[in-house]
């Protein structure tokens, strides 16, 4: 059995791993600050439940473009078609680089996101007409997490296994 | 997520800062011919217990209540909030030395929703179990009954307890870590310095009495302010142009009751910044300010309106209010 070809196919699944790992606590811990913050409100104003819990879920995006990600790679080295593909460990290493942006950026924007999501919660306790402004600003940093599963999505999808 | 722990609170306060009372509000008030339509407004909007007494005082009185209900039940940590709780503690103490030294019971003179509520104190003045009480009160608890049992000075008395209270908020502010909380125990140990300056000149009291009775803090020079104070009033506004209390002077040279006000705006002026945090105790501690200086607001123009005071003379004393 060799070794070597066998590291391959472990670096793209840490790939994977990665990709789901932390844009998933990103997103758990970003819709958990917010999800704090709902809740302070909801405590004293149950009728501003809907509108805190929109902006309480805007954190929760980066966990479904790590999933995403993820996934494309499982079906690109056939984890999930069944015949599991023979990787080189130069393209495990490529995939679990491809796999890194959405994997760091989603941790770090989810939590920064939630932040903001809770100060927008606070807009949202004082003037609820303010919706639609309260929204844009943890929208914001959504822009990077986008960008982020952009170069993922498109590095994973390049490479030639 | 250290950063993140009052998330919740402050959420929470915030959807509380829509029930405060606005500048506009109060103007209602003040528009209102009798104490009685006054008081029916702010029943109105929601003051007091519906199935309670509506007189003036425990409507007021359960207002406080709730405001420390909300903050009890919201703060992670109580311990932060040592310097707004430390006055009522202080109080208790001062009323049971002198219930003990006088032997007479006055019903009410004791605030009950502290950590130790009048009857307490009152037994351990009595039964001298000094130890019970925290830090370095249980001193000056001893030295103020023996004092008072001694001279029968009650001025003394008050004056040992006050700047005990000074000096325990201080150090509270300076424990609670919370940079807005040590600023807020530090200017008010520094606006009771000026105030006892300008009575102390009023009342042509001694620089020892002067200096037994102010506590050091870091805004104010107590010494400086002493020798103000010796010199004249006119000197203690003088010296405050050069403090971060500038705008007191003019106050002073108004009025006491306008420097009062000057007092409450201020710290009014410096919590609004706190509207815009949400991860910090800044909101919590701005809420319970602003709540306080609400009731205050109320009970003057309530009080004023029974007594039958001019308008002037209540606009003089409205504060600013803090949405």
């Amino acid at each position: 059995m060799n070794i070597l070809s066998d590291l391959g196919i472990v670096y793209a699944l840490l790939g994977a791993a990665v990709a789901v790992l932390f844009a998933g606590c990103g997103s758990a811990i970003g819709v958990g600050i917010a999800g704090q913050a709902a809740s302070g409100v909801v405590t004293e104003d149950p009728s501003k439940f809907a509108k805190v819990l929109i902006i309480q879920l805007l954190p929760g995006t980066q966990g479904l473009y790590g999933l995403l990600v993820g996934f494309i790679t499982l079906s690109k080295i056939g984890i999930l078609g069944g015949g599991v593909a023979d990787v080189s460990v130069t393209t495990g290493l490529l995939i679990l680089a491809a796999c890194l942006p959405i994997g760091i950026v989603g941790l770090l924007s989810g939590i920064s996101q939630g932040k903001t999501a809770a100060a927008a919660i606070g807009i949202v306790a004082k003037k609820p007409e303010q919706f639609g402004k309260a929204m844009l600003f943890p929208a914001m940093v959504e822009t990077y997490a986008i960008l982020a599963l952009l170069v993922s999505f498109l590095a994973v999808n390049g490479i030639q296994v | 997520m250290g950063n993140t722990k009052y998330t919740y609170a402050v959420a929470r306060i915030r959807a509380l800062e829509v029930s405060l009372f606005s500048d506009a509000v109060i103007g209602q008030l003040m528009a209102s011919r009798t104490a009685e339509e006054a008081l029916r407004l702010v029943r109105e909007k929601g003051w007091g217990d519906p199935s309670g007494s509506g007189d003036m005082d425990s409507v007021l009185k359960r207002e406080e209540e709730k405001t420390w209900e909300v903050i009890r039940d919201v703060a992670p940590d109580m311990g932060v909030f040592d310097v707004l709780s430390l006055p009522k503690l202080y109080h208790n103490l001062k009323a049971a030395v002198k219930e003990v030294c006088t032997e007479k019971r006055t019903p009410g003179i004791f605030y009950d929703d502290c950590e130790i509520p009048g009857e307490e104190m009152l037994r351990i003045i009595e039964n001298r179990e000094f130890s019970r009480l925290p830090g370095s009160m249980g001193r000056v608890a001893e030295e103020a009954l023996e004092t008072l049992l001694h001279t029968r000075d009650g001025q003394l008395c008050d004056v040992l307890i006050d700047r005990a209270a000074l000096e325990a908020i201080f150090e509270a502010g300076k424990r609670s870590g919370e940079p807005v909380i040590e600023d807020y125990a530090d200017t008010t140990v520094a606006i009771a310095d000026i105030k006892i300056a300008v009575r102390s000149r009023k009342t042509g009291k001694s620089a020892d009495f002067m200096r037994s009775a102010m506590a050091e803090c870091g805004s104010i020079n107590r010494e400086q302010l002493i020798r103000a104070a010796l010199a004249g009033e006119e000197e203690i506004a003088r010296y405050l142009e050069g403090t971060s209390y500038a705008g007191g002077a003019d106050a002073l040279r108004e009025s006491p009751s306008a420097f009062e006000r000057w007092c409450d705006n201020r710290m009014t002026e410096t919590m609004k910044a706190q509207k815009y945090e949400t991860f910090s105790v800044g909101p919590l501690l701005a809420y319970l300010l602003a709540r306080e200086n609400e009731i205050k607001t109320v009970r003057i123009i309530l009080t004023g309106k029974q007594n039958g005071f001019p308008e002037d003379a209540l606009r003089e004393r409205i504060r600013e209010m803090y949405v």
